[in-house]
């Protein structure tokens, strides 16, 4: 090709210099027929060559990205673990242990653009078994369509729509190493149910949740009621499901760094009718969660309502708690927070001295966006006079991926 | 159980499935086709696309800016005058959610979440948030400006500056 295109050149210059050999209109019009065919032919192996480029960069991009089933599939997880040095002030409750307190793996699968699997196994305390001190828990299994653009149906077993921690408790997303006690013995948080719930957006910014699930069981623990919130989680175990529970939640984040929620709870019997004077319980639960440049803010108020004669006697009807967690960003890598924490889960009788405080001053450092390291120091505050009071320092490394 | 304990299970039951029916449907997760992006974004005369390829020492700095290798070979962009269009895939928590960025003379213009696949996270889109992003440069690998989080879409976010930070880098190699 490129020899034609030199003897054609050749021949142009040559009619060009040579006055005597010029050629005629004909013959210039026929030769430059003949460049154009050429300069088209080779116009046409070029874009072959950059299509067939095209197709092996976009084969080897596929390669690269997906492997088959690889792509529908999953795979991340989080795990935490713990020093704890505390010195109980009113007794010998010492609590110096380290433990790697979670161990969590997430699976998912996705079906089809509008369905999915995802999972949550975790190994807590990192020795399961009988006399053991940690438990496998199934945190996580459901099933999730989409409805439409708007709206999904959730079906299996899920997190309970409520709290600032309860959905979203990797460690690299929170201040302090343990959760924060109001969540923990109120809400309870992590809670989990089994049934079926429906999530979607309201409007730009206002999402709601609504939910049918399992209930609690605070008459489960050991053989008597205690009613105390957090021992009813039965955890979706060969659970109870005589009574159940309705759950529905608004979210408004319609604001950059401004998360505002509300949940509140119906529980048909809080002890699955097992024992006497127990009707049915309502938990109302409110947050705002606030990030404004460096400064951060969490707050939380949650309560419970239990009717009946029976946790009357014990002060168990009502079960309240609030705390209030500013934070300051002090660089990319380092955050500072203190929280001050308040909760009492036999409320509803002020006679029995049973509320808690706990304040808590710590840092967050971060070496890697999903990797933190925790120091922090905690100071509590029993009413009962007697009661366990644990101060000291708790450190912390954790990860999420 | 009761009589009346099942007809209010029947009701709350009713008022849980209402969202069911209640609610319109449309394309799940796409809000907008890319090439409906790019003829909004050029206002109908959509010009050549181009590519860069990612090799040597701009693969590195990619990884950098994305906190993980690139997979593929190149990336694509658009360009007329002094704007640019990039749409580009990034992974908020486990699915790619694709994001279209417009750049105009060195600084967005704006982004939008084309497609969002996550389960969560999805209120990135609004223009609420991606509105702190107009008019956000580059001072070395990072944005001129903090960009305020939404509370339980930290990944989503993230995926979001990533994508951002790498189109006004990769906009300084085309012009």
């Amino acid at each position: 090709m490129k020899f034609k295109r030199t003897l054609i050149a050749a021949s142009l210059m040559a009619a060009c210099t040579v006055a005597n050999a010029a050629p005629s209109n004909e013959e210039l019009y026929s030769m430059i027929q003949q460049l154009k065919a050429e300069n088209a032919a080779l116009k046409n192996q070029v874009d072959a060559s950059d299509e067939a480029v095209e197709a092996v960069v976009v084969q080897a991009e596929k390669m690269a990205t997906f492997s088959g089933v690889a792509d529908k599939v999953s795979i991340g997880g989080y795990g935490e673990l713990h020093y704890n040095n505390l010195d109980d002030q009113n007794g010998t409750a010492d609590s110096d242990k380290i433990d790697f307190h979670r161990f969590v793996l997430f699976f998912g699968y996705e079906f089809s653009d509008d369905l999915r699997f995802f999972s949550e196994l975790e190994l807590e305390h990192s020795l399961s078994g009988d006399g053991k001190p940690g438990e496998v828990e199934l945190e996580q299994a459901y099933i999730q369509y989409d409805m439409n653009g708007h709206n999904t149906v959730t079906g299996g077993l899920f997190l309970m729509p409520v709290g600032i921690l309860n959905e979203t408790h990797e460690p690299d997303t929170f201040y302090g190493t343990e959760r924060n006690p109001v969540e923990k013995n109120i809400i309870p948080t992590t809670w989990w149910e089994a049934g079926l719930m429906f999530s979607g957006d309201l409007a730009e910014g206002l999402r709601y949740d609504v939910a049918m699930t399992s209930g609690l069981d605070v008459s489960k623990k050991d053989t008597k009621s205690t009613f105390k919130i957090r021992d009813g989680r039965q955890k979706v175990a060969s659970a109870q499901a005589n009574d159940l529970a309705y759950t529905g939640r608004l979210k408004w984040t319609a604001i950059p760094g401004v998360e505002l929620a509300a949940t509140m709870q119906y529980q048909e019997n809080i002890t699955q009718g097992n024992v006497a004077g127990t009707e049915e319980a309502t938990l109302f639960e409110t947050h705002a969660v606030i990030q404004q440049g460096d400064f951060g803010l969490r707050a939380l108020y949650a309560t419970w309502d239990l009717e009946g004669d029976t946790p009357k006697l014990t002060g168990y009807d009502e079960q309240t708690g609030w705390y209030v967690e500013p934070s300051y960003r002090i660089s990319k890598h380092l955050g500072v927070f203190a929280r001050y924490s308040e909760w009492d889960n036999q409320a509803g009788m002020s006679s029995i001295k049973s509320e808690m405080e706990q304040i808590d001053l710590g840092v967050n450092w971060w070496p890697h966006k999903n990797v933190v390291v925790k120091v922090d120091y905690q100071i509590q505050d029993n009413e009962k006079a007697t009661g366990k009071e644990l101060d000291g320092m708790n450190i912390g490394v954790g990860y999420s991926f | 159980m009761s009589s009346v304990r099942l007809q209010l299970r029947y009701k709350l039951l009713l008022l849980v499935m209402l969202p069911m029916v209640a609610f319109s449907v449309s394309a799940r997760g796409v809000y907008q086709t890319d090439e409906a992006f790019l003829t909004e974004t050029f206002d109908g005369k959509v010009p050549k696309s181009s590519v860069i390829w990612i090799k040597g020492d701009l693969r590195k700095t990619v990884a950098d800016i994305l906190s993980h290798k690139y997979s593929g070979m190149r990336i694509r962009y658009w360009q007329q005058d002094e704007r640019s269009a990039w749409i580009l895939n990034e992974i908020g928590k486990e699915q790619p959610i694709t994001f279209g960025v417009v750049i105009d003379a060195g600084k967005i213009a704006h982004v939008k979440v084309l497609a969002f696949r996550e389960s969560r996270g999805g209120e990135i889109r609004y223009p609420a948030f991606t509105r702190q992003f107009t008019d956000a440069g580059l001072i070395g690998l990072e944005l001129d400006r903090h960009i305020d989080g939404v509370s339980g879409a930290t990944l989503s976010v993230w995926a979001m500056t990533a994508v951002t930070r790498l189109a006004l880098y990769l906009d300084t190699l085309t012009t």
